[in-house]
């Protein structure tokens, strides 16, 4: 029988696997999209496993707010990785360095 | 007339369908209307500051508790909006015309207004991070706004990455948080927390709710987007960033701290005074080498919200009257402080931000240079300015909770932080005149300086009786 402990390891797991996949990569940003999409969809799991778990509907329509925004927000990142490229001619993560100190 | 239920949310539906309203026009009129369409923001900002007397200040609960009404969320609205009007102004004759869209500039810092708004209003966890997405989803955008620069690109793409996970571990936090306590609603987790010892789950839901909060009020271990962002961005908006979005993070961080997570008090309040003071020390030392102005300032506020850390860490209705103070002073020196940095501009007009180019502003624009003094001897807390006045407040509730040591450290902080505010000082003094900056011909802005310049000065201290009263009423309403 799955139970809540099942979904709430698999969010776990694909949470951290999102977080290492921000900090490890050093290829491309394209990929770190990937990685804040993978974190948000870990954190929906969360969220209907609880509220199923708990019978409490708020969990579910959270989860409905965070893909909307999840959306709006992968929309941002492409249009600003877009004018990102046209100046730089590359999406490469270490070409990201104008500015340190 | 307006119905019963959503008279309390007036100003929040005066932005949100204003912004739309703006955001047509100014598709609309294209690059003529710009100079129009950010009146019309000022005026819709400066609106919805006025819709705040009455119901919005004192209805309560809305939406079964999803937000309130009280005038905790009033005062800090009361703050943002003039200041998010502060920078729409600010961009006036900063921005191109005809390569640059300067019309959408303004529609975005109506919609950040509107998130903030619902930020420093919201009571519950799905409010909170509506509100903040709203806010930051609009802040990306205006940090690469200035297409042409490179570093704005790389601004933006930075805040956006680090933004979005500091999303992510919030939401995962409140997720959590929902999880071991099965409520969206503060006084819900509140009464949970009550319970008896918390969870570790629920232990776990508070630190990364935390997390996520100090990433967007920018402090220590969280900070480190924003020298980058406030360098890149251009600078009207990073007047912006540096004023009210600190604002609503800061307010929100303490109404979820005493309304939501009052009764863990012992459980936050040892990662509140961390933060507090790593943010103090690390703004205060690493600003040091700085070279570059808005790097400095970047700094200059991390070590600020330190400051306002402190009295949410002391805790109680005088602590969090405290931040009110603080935050409520600390806006009006900031946006004083970058409004002098957008005059800063070269023969041809174009804008520097070196230290080395304030050098003698005194002989070549002595009263330029008074009133960029006067910032500076605020921001380093010199006490017949100002600015001391909101460090002592937050002082004073740290040693009236028993926290001596915190206050200690703090004015420590204050001390090595003051180095640099005076080197400022002393370049535009005592060095040899560098090439005098061109004239900039905005009177509204002039004005602006020339208000805050008072605020700030030993006239300030008129304010503290009304100011004083204000935030501990505000304060008083959380408890």
């Amino acid at each position: 029988m799955i139970g809540l402990s099942h979904y709430l390891t698999v969010a776990a797991i694909l949470f951290t696997i999102g977080v290492l996949g921000i900090f490890l990569n050093r290829r491309n940003v394209i990929l770190m999209l990937m990685a804040i999409e993978l974190i948000l969809l870990a954190v929906n799991i969360n969220l209907v496993a609880f509220s199923a778990y708990l019978g409490d509907l708020t969990g579910q329509v959270l989860a409905m707010f965070v893909l909307t925004v999840a959306a709006a927000e992968a929309a941002i990142g492409l249009a600003i990785l877009v004018i990102f490229f046209r100046r730089r001619g590359s999406i490469a993560v270490d070409d990201v360095n104008r500015m340190r100190g | 007339m307006i119905p019963r239920f959503t008279a309390p949310l007036l100003p929040e539906l005066v932005l949100s369908i204003g912004g739309t309203i703006l955001m047509l026009l100014a598709a609309f009129t294209g690059r003529r209307g710009a100079t129009l369409v950010s009146w019309l923001a000022v005026l819709l900002l400066l609106g919805a500051t006025v819709a705040l007397i009455g119901p919005p200040s004192h209805a309560g609960p809305v939406f079964d508790g999803m937000v309130s009404a009280d005038l905790f969320a009033s005062f800090g609205k009361a703050i943002m909006f003039p200041a998010a009007a502060v920078a729409i102004i600010a961009a006036h004759g900063w921005f191109e015309r005809g390569t640059e869209h300067a019309s959408e500039y303004s529609v975005l810092i109506v919609f950040a207004a509107a998130g903030m708004s619902v930020m420093v209003s919201a009571t519950s966890l799905v409010a909170l991070y509506v509100g903040l997405e709203l806010n930051s989803l609009a802040g990306y955008v205006l940090a690469a706004y200035r297409r042409s620069d490179e570093r704005s690109a790389e601004a933006g793409l930075k805040y956006f990455v680090l933004g979005a996970l500091a999303s992510g571990i919030l939401l995962y936090g409140i997720s959590l948080l929902y999880g071991f306590t099965g409520t969206m609603t503060f006084t819900g987790i509140a009464a949970a927390f009550a319970r008896g010892t918390p969870s570790l789950g629920l232990l776990f839901g508070l630190v990364f709710v935390l997390a996520g909060l100090a990433f967007k009020a920018s402090a220590v271990p969280f900070h480190m987007w924003t020298p980058d962002v406030y360098e890149g961005a251009p600078t009207p908006v990073t007047t912006f960033f540096a004023s009210a979005p600190k604002v609503a993070a800061v307010l929100l961080a303490t109404r979820l701290c005493v309304e939501g997570l009052g009764p863990a008090t012992d459980a936050w309040r040892q990662i509140v005074i961390f933060a507090a003071l790593a943010s103090i020390f690390l703004g205060a030392i690493a600003a040091y080498g700085q070279t570059n102005i808005k790097r400095l300032l970047a700094y200059s506020s991390i070590n600020n919200v330190g400051f306002a850390m402190i009295g949410l860490a002391a805790g109680g209705a005088r602590g969090a009257s405290s931040v009110l103070f603080y935050m409520a002073v600390y806006v009006v020196m900031t946006l004083g402080a970058f409004l002098c940095v957008l005059w800063m501009r070269d023969e041809e007009g174009r804008p520097v931000e070196s230290i080395v180019s304030l050098s003698g502003l005194a002989q070549t624009r002595p009263r330029f240079a008074a009133a960029f003094a006067i910032f500076m001897f605020s921001l380093a807390g010199i006490p017949p300015l100002f600015g001391f006045w909101p460090k002592l407040v937050v002082f004073n509730a740290a040693v009236a909770s028993g926290y001596v040591a915190l206050a200690v450290a703090g004015i420590l902080g204050t001390v090595i932080g003051a180095y640099y505010y005076l080197k400022i000082v002393k370049v535009m003094y005592m060095d040899e005149p560098a090439a005098p900056y061109a004239r900039v011909r905005e009177p509204v802005q002039g004005l602006l300086i020339l208000v805050a310049a008072i605020l700030v000065s030993p006239l300030g201290y008129l304010l503290i009786g009304p100011l004083g009263s204000l935030t501990d009423k505000a304060a008083g309403s959380l408890f």
